[in-house]
């Protein structure tokens, strides 16, 4: 009996299924596809943003934020949505790092350099109601620093760690006290000077939050539910999918921010995400390829927004391997490089050169060194004077995955290895998995590799220290190179007090590198966005994340 | 019946157990390091090895492993290394997005496939035969990826018929109940959003039921050829049944056990291995939760996140043995 019943709807299954297709198999393919013909007209996504609607702007982007809670993060797509919801102490300029007041008015340094006293601006409230003021900083910063304060979490804050020498009681630690001198002033005393104290205190990662909030939640719940002062409220979090921020209507920057909704939406792969923009389904978009950015002009729906450039991608030696350890070998390789050929063919043109280990847009840069220009014959000589007439063999390792700051590492570095074959090196590739990789080139194992370096805050030392100092070897100095004479120089200009002083220190430490050749420096890339034609006033940060409190559609 | 399901069903006890000492080791095994990739190329060695200490990296495996199976049994699949949040919470709503796409993939698959896998065997080596046949061949070794971004380009970008990403319009989203968007708008009652997550489900489905859909119809032609040549079919036919009938009522329900093994392996496969599309379509499902969980090196999500798949698979497995056992009575007594 049960088994006719289920035959029999197996049966009518079946024989319905094939009323819906048509009872002709031969559509197979098109047929779901036609359904929705009829409705065509009502069907297309909104193309524009209702015009008496809540105003959105839906941005899209490749992966999802790791986290909410700004002090437990360090990957940019965390920040591209804290940005929105917190603010710091201190801002940065629209398109560049000079500092500008933010939560802090304005602000004085002792001329020791070991105080620092803020003036905060009043009325500010927090999202959830609680007032800003300067208990609110020193409870922020107790938390950060102090590894026994209850809200302080178990895998500490990266961060602050890296620039402010530690936490609380290590040797290395900068701040000393942070004290509440009345309600809206707050003063720091530092350990020791520290010449880019104010300019770190702007990183998107040292935002203050509401510390009712962080206490009631917890580190955990608080990491996804975050409180700020910030222009958008935060709404909801769909993991891997979206993040939903609201105006907040009370923010202390009058008549902003203009949208009243903003969405990130994650759409992994670049071309999905360009059509996504295309057909009206998200209004921004970043990670655009290079080679996109034609047919984004040529579009009139579409605009084509450049980031300013704060990264560096470049070819590394391992200097303790042989025969890397020699300069005139590295010197040869160098010479063998067709930088604005690798530009032109990788980054579509969008980037240019690069001379030193950071970009002409921080402070310090030296301009007045002048490159090694492509000469395989100079190459060649330089090989026979180090010993090498007929060449060598190398490994040479190639980043697996693409970045800003490197397009398509295994065809850049199938570029070069046609190039160095000419001067009879001959490099072998290699790549492997992107965490192996990042893991491998810390231990030192490779011989020569390509990688590269987004600045997170617009000082020389977080590129020139962090790449090249002996101290980062293991760490980020992934060249092993120790050089005695650049190590002081760096250090002195981390002690500097005056801007002044630490530029000419720079500039010498990029004469040493550019001649003792630790890496060439290959491109500094422009990150490309695409938009609806009708968004205004979108200013992108060379950090790689901003507040979007003016983003406006005309 | 009862006693089969029964032995069948306990059967799953060490299959499950097994799988997870499989899932434990394969993990350790891939090389690189959840310390250094959760902090980041930015990190100090310091941090590093503080981290690996907190989250009992340095203990030896077998106590890890127990330490899990015992957090499994109770229900906890532990916390992710990057996100920090909890994995039962954090994995229900990719589940749920995975399995609505799957559902929806096999439900276009098993109606188009079968059906055209019978009208193939039906009218054997006719032009339709040929035709069908021919777009199994290329439905089968069609890259998702290709065909994924040119179903986006064709129909969302030139036609703009259809949303090209996501599982809802974002700028009107749907409110999550029970994070299955069709049974949500329903039960909420909005028509227009229910529309609205059917559109946004259409075209991931195609791409990726097309692959299931071509072996299927070529399984069902197989089959059906086989069972029609059989006597009682021929009975069938020559006390005059329509032949409509005949397909459908008599050889169909024999010719249906393979084809019910291939929809049972191929609803698995689709669950766990929806990465691509899923990429594609920027669908937020498990298969690109656990693929980010891998490049994160966040073993609490890789291997939660694979057993709870396996688990799937394994269940469904059994339900198509079941199934079995209950189409033909043989199974049982083997």
């Amino acid at each position: 009996m049960k088994k006719r019943v289920f035959s029999a709807a197996m049966t009518s299954l079946l024989a319905l299924s094939m009323l819906l297709a048509g009872c002709g198999g031969s559509q197979t393919a098109q047929k779901p596809a036609e359904q929705p013909k009829t409705e065509a007209p009502a069907t297309t996504p909104a193309a524009e943003p209702a015009k008496n609607g809540p105003k959105q702007l839906i941005i899209g982007r490749g992966g999802d934020s790791v986290g909410l809670d700004p002090i437990q993060q360090t990957d940019g797509e965390s920040f591209k949505v804290t940005e929105n919801v917190f603010d710091t102490l201190v801002g940065y300029e629209e398109e560049s790092t000079a500092v500008v007041p933010s939560l802090a008015e304005k602000w004085e340094i002792a001329p020791d350099g070991l105080t620092y006293t803020f003036h905060l601006r009043s009325g500010v409230k927090f999202h959830d109601g609680t007032e800003f003021n300067a208990e609110a900083v020193k409870w922020n910063f107790e938390r950060w620093m102090d590894k026994s304060h209850p809200q302080h979490n178990k895998e500490g804050f990266e961060y602050y760690n890296d620039m402010f020498g530690g936490y609380k009681g290590d040797k290395d630690h900068v701040i000393k006290s942070v004290d509440v001198v009345d309600p809206l002033t707050v003063k720091f005393t530092l350990n020791r000077p520290l010449a880019p104290f104010i300019q770190n205190l702007g990183m998107s990662c040292f935002a203050i939050a509401s510390p009712k909030a962080v206490q009631e939640m917890g580190p955990e719940k608080f990491n996804e539910h975050p409180v700020g002062t910030g222009p958008f409220k935060f709404v909801e979090w769909k993991r891997n999918d979206t993040i939903t921020l609201e105006k907040n209507p009370d923010y202390w920057n009058a008549g902003y921010p203009k949208m009243d909704k903003l969405v990130f939406k994650v759409i992994p792969e670049n071309t999905a995400r360009l059509t996504a923009l295309t057909s009206g389904e998200i209004d921004l978009m970043d990670g655009l390829n290079p080679d996109d950015a034609q047919a984004v002009k040529d579009n009139p729906d579409l605009q084509l927004i450049l980031r300013p450039s704060m990264n560096l991608g470049f070819l590394g030696f391992n200097v303790e391997k042989k025969p890397l350890d020699n300069p005139k070998v590295r010197e040869a390789i160098a010479y063998a490089v067709n930088k604005p050929a690798i530009i032109e063919a990788f980054f579509a043109g969008l980037g240019q050169p690069a001379v030193n280990p950071m970009p002409p847009s921080i402070w310090g840069h030296n301009g007045n060194i002048k490159d090694r220009e492509y000469n395989l014959d100079k190459a060649k000589q330089l090989l026979t004077e180090a010993g090498f007439p007929n060449g060598f063999k190398i490994k040479f390792w190639a980043m697996p995955v693409a970045r800003p700051y490197m397009p398509d590492g295994v065809k850049i570095a199938e570029a070069i290895q046609q190039d160095l074959k000419k001067i009879g090196v001959e490099a072998e590739i290699v790549t492997m998995e992107w965490a192996t990789y990042l893991e491998k080139t810390k231990a030192g194992e490779q011989e020569m590799f390509l990688l590269g370096w987004t600045g997170d805050n617009g000082d020389p030392d977080n590129f020139l220290a962090t790449l090249l100092d002996k101290n980062n070897i293991g760490g980020n100095n992934r060249t092993r190179w120790a050089n005695e004479e650049a190590h002081k120089l760096l250090m002195q200009a981390q002690s500097a007090t005056t801007k002044e002083e630490r530029e000419k220190l720079y500039l010498q430490v990029q004469e040493i590198i550019f001649k003792d050749v630790p890496m060439v420096p290959l491109a500094h890339s422009t990150p490309a966005l695409a938009a609806k034609a009708n968004l205004v006033d979108y200013k992108p940060h060379p950090k790689g994340s901003e507040s979007l409190e003016k983003v406006d559609f005309k | 019946m009862l006693s089969y399901s029964i032995r069948r069903i306990l059967m799953l006890i060490p299959v499950l157990l097994g799988m997870s000492i499989v899932v434990f080791s394969i993990i350790r095994a891939i090389p690189g390091d959840p310390a250094l990739t959760i902090l980041g190329e930015k990190a100090s060695p310091k941090a590093i090895e503080d981290l690996r200490e907190a989250l009992g990296l340095n203990l030896p495996w077998y106590i890890q492993y127990f330490d899990y199976l015992k957090q499994i049994v109770t229900g906890n699949l532990g916390v992710s290394l990057h996100s920090g949040a909890s994995i039962t919470q954090e994995i229900g709503p990719y589940l749920a997005a995975t399995t609505e796409l799957t559902i929806v993939s096999m439900l276009f698959a098993v109606l188009i496939g079968v059906n055209a896998g019978i009208l193939s065997a039906w009218k054997q080596n006719s032009w339709f035969d040929y035709c069908a046949m021919l777009i199994a061949l290329i439905g089968v070794s069609m890259p998702i990826f290709w065909l994924g971004l040119m179903e986006q380009w064709f129909f969302a970008q030139e036609l703009k018929w259809l949303p090209s990403v996501g599982r809802d319009n974002s700028r009107n989203p749907v409110e999550a109940i029970t994070q299955f968007y069709i049974l949500d708008t329903i039960l909420a009652g909005q028509w227009d959003q229910l529309w609205e997550v059917i559109k946004h489900l259409i075209l991931p489905g195609i791409a990726l039921g097309t692959i299931p859909m071509a072996i299927i119809a070529r399984i069902t032609r197989s089959s059906m050829l086989e069972v029609m040549r059989a006597d009682y079919v021929r009975t069938a036919r020559a006390k005059g049944l329509a032949q409509f009938w005949v397909v459908y009522k008599h050889a169909l329900k024999n010719a249906m056990i393979p084809v019910l093994t291939v929809i049972g392996l191929q609803t698995g496969l689709l669950l766990g291995g929806a990465v691509l599309t899923e990429t594609i379509f920027g669908w937020p499902g498990v298969g690109r939760y656990i693929y980010t969980a891998i490049g994160n090196r966040d073993y609490p999500v890789i291997q939660s996140g694979i057993l709870v798949i396996a688990t799937i698979f394994v269940l469904i497995n059994l339900l198509v043995d079941l199934l079995y056992a209950y189409i033909d009575p043989r199974i049982k007594y083997r």
